[in-house]
């Protein structure tokens, strides 16, 4: 009786590849479930224009935002007017953490989200409700570009300041283009939809949708693709590069020389 | 001691007057005195391989192997690059190739240096010596012969006697660059004029401002307050390759729509070079040529990304920041009939870095 059991777990349960498929079902169904979970947030459409989430949205704005903003949204000296900038411009700025700003500095910088997605989008629809301005794009304006058009795309209107990897670069007196690394598709749409602090608007009629769509699939390209060059060193060029061979290349230079000149012990 | 003072170079001024040093009365020259001493040579100090005939006979081997490993190294170079060819349209292939050959090389001669240096320090004899520098100065006698031959020289060659032969040579050195010069015109373009090239554009009256890189007609409708659009003139798009990037490093512009009370003019016609805040600002650098595009909508600012040069939107592109000589030239624009913006002229002015013939 004692032999029977133990040779079946030899045979079964103990088998070192039952315990990789294991883990590989366990990562596929929770890789599987947070997808579904993350699509649906992306796509959990709120009705922009029913009153209760535009009065939801009016609450929020008054506790939050009007110090600055202005009760009305109408701007003070402390903040623009916010009257026809639209929805894409506050799902940008609060669903990127940018807004609410924490300290008047040259630029606002990106920091963990304020609101929960559903208050974002309450605050979306009562600054679209106060005048016409750009929407949030859809789930399906963001997918299926053209890389390669959307690679000259950004050669000639992005990368100037974003730079050609999409690693962001210094702009005047301390405000800088960030880096897109991290920046979500619908994000970047809001962003050329709108254009957020210095940023230049790129509205649908000098870039259209499709153009825009070629832009994002560039840089989820970008994203997904490791460089074929090797290390990239944050893509920053010269500085970063330059550091690089400083420290490392001529630090083994002087080893090198501090080894040929000492003497043999 | 209370005579003694330091000077200026960390040496000691001692008044003669101390007896220890010249043994003579009291006296107002002072003599220096080196307070550093000459420790000589440290003492000579046996490596591990000079009492160890192990350790040397270890490192004589490391030094063989390092050879051996050099051959292999090179070995490892030639079959990388005899398995690992570079296929046409595979950048995969490429990057191997280039990987293993420079690995390979590098390898093979790093320790053909390591070898050498370490057989140097480690295995051969270790014997201190000292050589004795000579003083630079000749003994007379040899600075006497070296003006006899100086002398014999000139006169055996005739160089000072023959002047028809010598400034003959001086003549054929200096006229040798020459050449040079003429042949530097062979770089600009031959069968027009280089001076009137760098002084005109592709731009010309009625001329649309469209979209790059596509060619698409702008309207003045299209822009909206913060708007920013690369543009090229009309009919560039469709010029052949080499010929469209040549016109398009001149002739590329910035084209951006402020309020229009955000913009100042100093002159009316100026002014008039602009329609409903929007202006056209050729986008090559007026420092040494780069292209000027980085631009904040807030602070209308333009930003050079190569000498961060800084120009004012608002204020007919001064310069307020950098190396740049002179404001951004301004492309004169306005709206046609069926509402596209059009250039009214060329650029009233040489765009791009400075050059000798220019006026300004």
């Amino acid at each position: 009786m004692s032999q029977k059991p133990d040779s079946n777990r030899k045979s079964g349960r103990r088998s070192p590849l039952a315990i990789i498929l294991l883990v590989a079902i366990g990562l596929i169904t929770t890789g599987a479930a947070y997808a579904m979970a993350s699509s649906a947030t992306a796509s959990a459409e709120v009705d922009l224009s029913s009153p209760e989430v535009i009065d939801e949205g009016a609450k929020l704005f008054a506790a939050n935002c009007a110090t600055c903003h202005g009760l009305q949204a109408q701007g003070t000296e402390n903040g623009p007017s916010l009257i026809g900038v639209g929805a894409a411009s506050v799902d940008f700025q609060v669903g990127t953490g940018r807004m609410p700003m924490q300290a008047n500095s040259p630029q606002a910088p990106v920091k963990p989200v304020q609101f929960t997605d559903a208050q974002v989008q309450a605050l979306a629809a009562y600054v679209a409700s106060l005048g016409p301005g750009p929407s949030i794009p859809s789930a399906s304006m963001l997918t299926g570009g053209d890389v390669a058009h959307g690679g000259e795309l950004f050669r000639i209107n992005c990368a100037m300041c974003h730079n050609v990897a999409g690693a962001g670069g210094a702009l005047t007196e301390g405000k800088y283009a960030p880096t897109l690394d991290n920046s979500a598709a619908v994000h970047v749409y809001e962003a050329m939809l709108s254009g957020p602090q210095n940023m230049p608007v790129f509205n649908d009629l000098n870039l259209t949708p499709t153009e825009k769509k070629d832009i994002i699939a560039y840089l989820e390209y970008q994203k997904a693709n490791p460089s074929p060059g090797g290390l990239e060193l944050g893509s920053l060029g010269p500085v970063s590069e330059g550091l690089f061979l400083w420290i490392f290349g001529v630090g083994a230079i002087i080893g090198l020389t501090i080894w040929i000149t000492a003497k043999s012990n | 001691m209370a005579n003694i003072a330091k000077g200026s170079d960390g040496s000691e001024l001692v008044a003669t007057s101390d007896k220890r040093l010249s043994g003579k009365e009291l006296g107002t020259a002072v003599v220096t005195t080196d307070s550093f001493e000459n420790p000589g040579l440290p003492p000579h100090r046996q490596r591990v391989t000079d009492t160890d005939p192990r350790r040397l006979a270890r490192a004589a081997r490391i030094v063989a192997w390092l050879f051996y490993l050099s051959i292999a190294g090179s070995l490892f170079t030639i079959f990388a690059y005899m398995f690992f060819p570079i296929e046409d349209g595979d950048t995969t292939s490429l990057r191997l190739s280039t990987l293993y050959i420079g690995l390979g090389s590098a390898f093979a001669l790093l320790a053909i240096g390591i070898a050498a240096v370490h057989w140097g320090k480690a295995v051969m004899a270790d014997k201190e010596g000292v050589d004795e520098r000579h003083p630079v100065r000749g003994t007379p006698a040899t600075r006497e012969r070296a003006i006899e031959i100086f002398k014999e020289a000139d006169e055996e060659s005739g160089f000072s006697r023959r002047t028809v032969i010598r400034n003959g040579m001086i003549g054929a050195f200096i006229a040798f660059p020459l050449p040079a010069i003429a042949l530097f015109r062979g770089l600009a373009p031959m069968e027009v004029d280089p001076n009137n090239e760098l002084k005109h554009t592709f731009w010309k009256e009625g001329l649309r401002l469209t979209r790059d890189p596509t060619g698409v007609a702008i309207k003045a409708s299209d822009l909206t307050i913060g708007s920013s659009v690369h543009v090229i003139p009309e009919g560039l798009a469709e010029l052949p390759e080499h010929e469209k990037l040549d016109a398009k490093a001149k002739a590329a512009v910035l084209l951006v729509r402020l309020k229009p009370e955000d913009l100042n003019w100093t002159s009316d016609k100026r002014k008039s070079w602009s329609y409903d805040g929007i202006v056209a600002y050729s986008k090559i650098c007026t420092h040494v040529g780069c292209p000027v595009a980085l631009y904040e909508q807030q602070t209308h600012h333009l930003l050079c990304p190569c000498h961060q040069s800084q120009f004012d939107i608002s204020n007919e592109c001064a310069v307020i920041f950098g190396p740049a000589a002179r404001p951004l030239p301004q492309l004169p624009i306005t709206v046609d009939a069926e509402g596209y913006l059009v250039a009214l002229s060329d650029f009233e002015e040489p765009v791009g870095p400075s050059f000798w013939e220019r006026e300004k």
